[in-house]
């Protein structure tokens, strides 16, 4: 136990050996070294690319009339301000509806269904959703919403983002509510509190800035859906806030203007580019700072 | 039926733990009554045919090598396990006269009546205030003012009254551990139990914390019944009033706490105290 080596199991004191060894130990790492910056480097000219080119382009097509104009004919000085608002009306419904529902789905899989072969089922399907392509749930909400009504509208538009958020949702709080430990929730059952006050006054509380911030990332991942919009609130040129009638949304505003023809409606579709940008970007750092503030 | 109840359990003293009860030390009255009580993990049996009586107003140590069913015990007296399908209980566990374990028993009522306090603090993500508060909205409606006056009586009877009496409303998650552990005691005694369960209370706490907690369990006996897992035999010969040694889900000897380490009348009871297993 004593710290002396027998002199036969001592390292190889031969010099030449050594040198050898490191040197191609250096080279190996040279190589992959290299190969490593390469790679980097290629992903990141690409990143750096499409972001320069976005707020070189998109602040040159910055104005104020981007944010009090409505959308106009090509020619007439338009903005973007129905789309912006159509979305922000779109996104905000559908979080409103899907958060509820996601959450309670997430609580039913964490608190009730742990183990249980139903709640494997339904976290599966959850999960599959959750990578579906938003094409296809458009075109779910087209025939269940859009065909049977007799037409495009706002509503349609709501649930289909609704329903994108939901699985999101289902696992951030899933994920927050199995962090918690078992003693806290025995420590509530232990008070003689019913399961029900446990998990709302307790694992939700603790959970929370946990399940604030998938919801910060569901939001910015369905303002920036074009697929599952074209279905179902198709957009519309005019100011609109009535949601039974066919609703502008930033997304699909910028799928229509950089296809046209039209110079200032491709500059328009910049901006916009550029205005959900930087509100992603926005809520990404907003629940990023909430969540390592609370841990 | 309650009457009748405590009659049967003052007459009924004819098993193992008769001599240790009729000594002058301990209560004759039992608070918790257990007769013939077998435990079961799915299949696994972790207790044997225990028989057991918790005299009213003392401390009752439970001690043994891991895994050897006292904390199983323990969360059998608040029917914490029937959280976890699976578990189950057979046997009599009496209480005011009622088996605790029966199928139709209230067990947040049962849950009120007997309160726990784990290995680890676990103070809720709210404020101090709050953390006793909660309990207590569970069973009762107070005012404003008998609130605050129930919650500075818990705090005080834990003995963190003038610790934290400054900072009520700042967040819980703040203090100490040997602060949040006499917080949890705290939360646990708001609710005014008769029995109080610790399961290894002291193990995450350093020396001087422990030490409190142990003085604070001699103080508690006052009023409360109590019942105490530990690991750490000094704690038990310090704290208790009568001991129990658990040695592979049975019961081995029960007795007050002095008899039991100076003179235990079961071999394997020696060997644990002397330390040649556990």
């Amino acid at each position: 136990m004593s710290a002396t080596i027998h002199p036969s199991l001592a390292p190889a004191k031969d010099v030449a050996v050594a040198a050898r060894l490191g040197r191609s130990r250096s080279r190996s790492d040279v190589i992959a070294r290299t190969l490593s910056l390469l790679a980097t480097a290629i992903g990141l000219v690409f990143l750096i690319s499409i972001l320069v080119t976005l707020f070189f382009k998109g602040f040159n097509a910055m104005n104020l009339s981007v944010f009090t104009e409505v959308t106009r004919p090509p020619g007439s000085n338009g903005g973007l301000l129905n789309a912006i608002v159509g979305s922000v009306i779109q996104v905000a419904l559908g979080t409103a509806i899907g958060t509820p529902i996601g959450m309670l789905v997430g609580t039913y899989l964490a608190e009730y269904a742990r183990g249980s072969k139903f709640g494997g089922v339904v976290r599966f399907v959850s999960d599959i959703l959750l990578s579906a392509p938003s094409i296809l749930i458009g075109l779910f909400v087209y025939s269940l919403l859009v065909l049977p009504f007799g037409g495009f509208s706002g509503w349609a538009g709501v649930a289909a983002l609704a329903i994108i958020i939901i699985p999101i949702v289902v696992r951030t709080t899933e994920d927050m509510l199995s962090l918690i430990p078992n003693t806290l929730r025995e420590a509530v059952i232990g008070l003689g509190s019913p399961k029900w006050k446990m998990i709302v006054l307790v694992c939700w509380r603790s959970a929370i800035s946990g399940i604030i911030t998938g919801v910060l990332l569901g939001i910015a991942r369905i303002a920036g859906e074009t697929a599952p919009l074209l279905f179902t609130s198709l957009g519309n040129n005019a100011w609109s806030t009535d949601l039974t009638q066919p609703m502008p949304s930033l997304p699909i505003t910028i799928y229509s203007y950089a296809g046209s023809p039209f110079q200032d409606w491709i500059e328009l579709a910049w901006a916009g580019a550029l205005v959900i940008t930087l509100a992603v970007l926005g809520l990404n750092i907003a629940a990023r700072s909430l969540f390592s503030g609370k841990k | 039926m309650s009457g009748t109840m405590t009659e049967q359990t003052g007459q009924n003293a004819s098993f193992g733990g008769m001599a240790a009860r009729s000594s002058a030390e301990l209560n004759q009255t039992a608070r918790i009554s257990i007769r013939n009580l077998d435990f079961y993990y799915g299949t696994n049996k972790a207790l044997k045919a225990i028989n057991i009586d918790y005299p009213e107003k003392q401390v009752t140590g439970m001690i043994g090598p891991s895994g050897c069913g006292k904390s199983t015990l323990l969360r059998v007296l608040n029917r914490m396990f029937s959280l976890y399908p699976g578990q189950r209980a057979t046997g009599e566990v009496m209480m005011d006269g009622t088996n605790i374990i029966g199928a139709d028993v209230d067990m947040n009522e049962l849950r009120s009546k007997v309160g726990m306090v784990f290995q680890k603090p676990t103070p809720f993500p709210m404020t101090i205030y709050e953390n006793i508060a909660f309990g207590i909205r569970l069973h009762e409606k107070l005012s404003r003012s008998q609130m605050d006056e129930r919650i500075e009586w818990a705090l005080t009877r834990a003995a963190i009254w003038g610790e934290v009496k400054d900072r009520l409303n700042s967040s819980a998650m703040g203090l100490s551990g040997g602060q949040q552990q006499r917080l949890c005691i705290a939360r646990t005694i708001a609710v005014r139990p008769e029995v109080i369960l610790f399961d290894e209370p002291t193990s995450a706490l350093d020396p001087i914390s422990t030490l409190k907690i142990e003085e604070l369990i001699d103080e508690l006996k006052r009023d409360f019944t109590i019942a105490i897992v530990t690991h750490n035999m000094q704690q038990a010969a310090r704290c208790a009033d009568q001991v129990a040694f658990f040695y592979l889900g049975e019961l081995i000897e029960v007795a007050p706490a002095a008899q039991l380490f100076t003179a235990p009348k079961q071999q394997k009871t020696q060997e644990y105290i002397t330390g040649r297993f556990g």
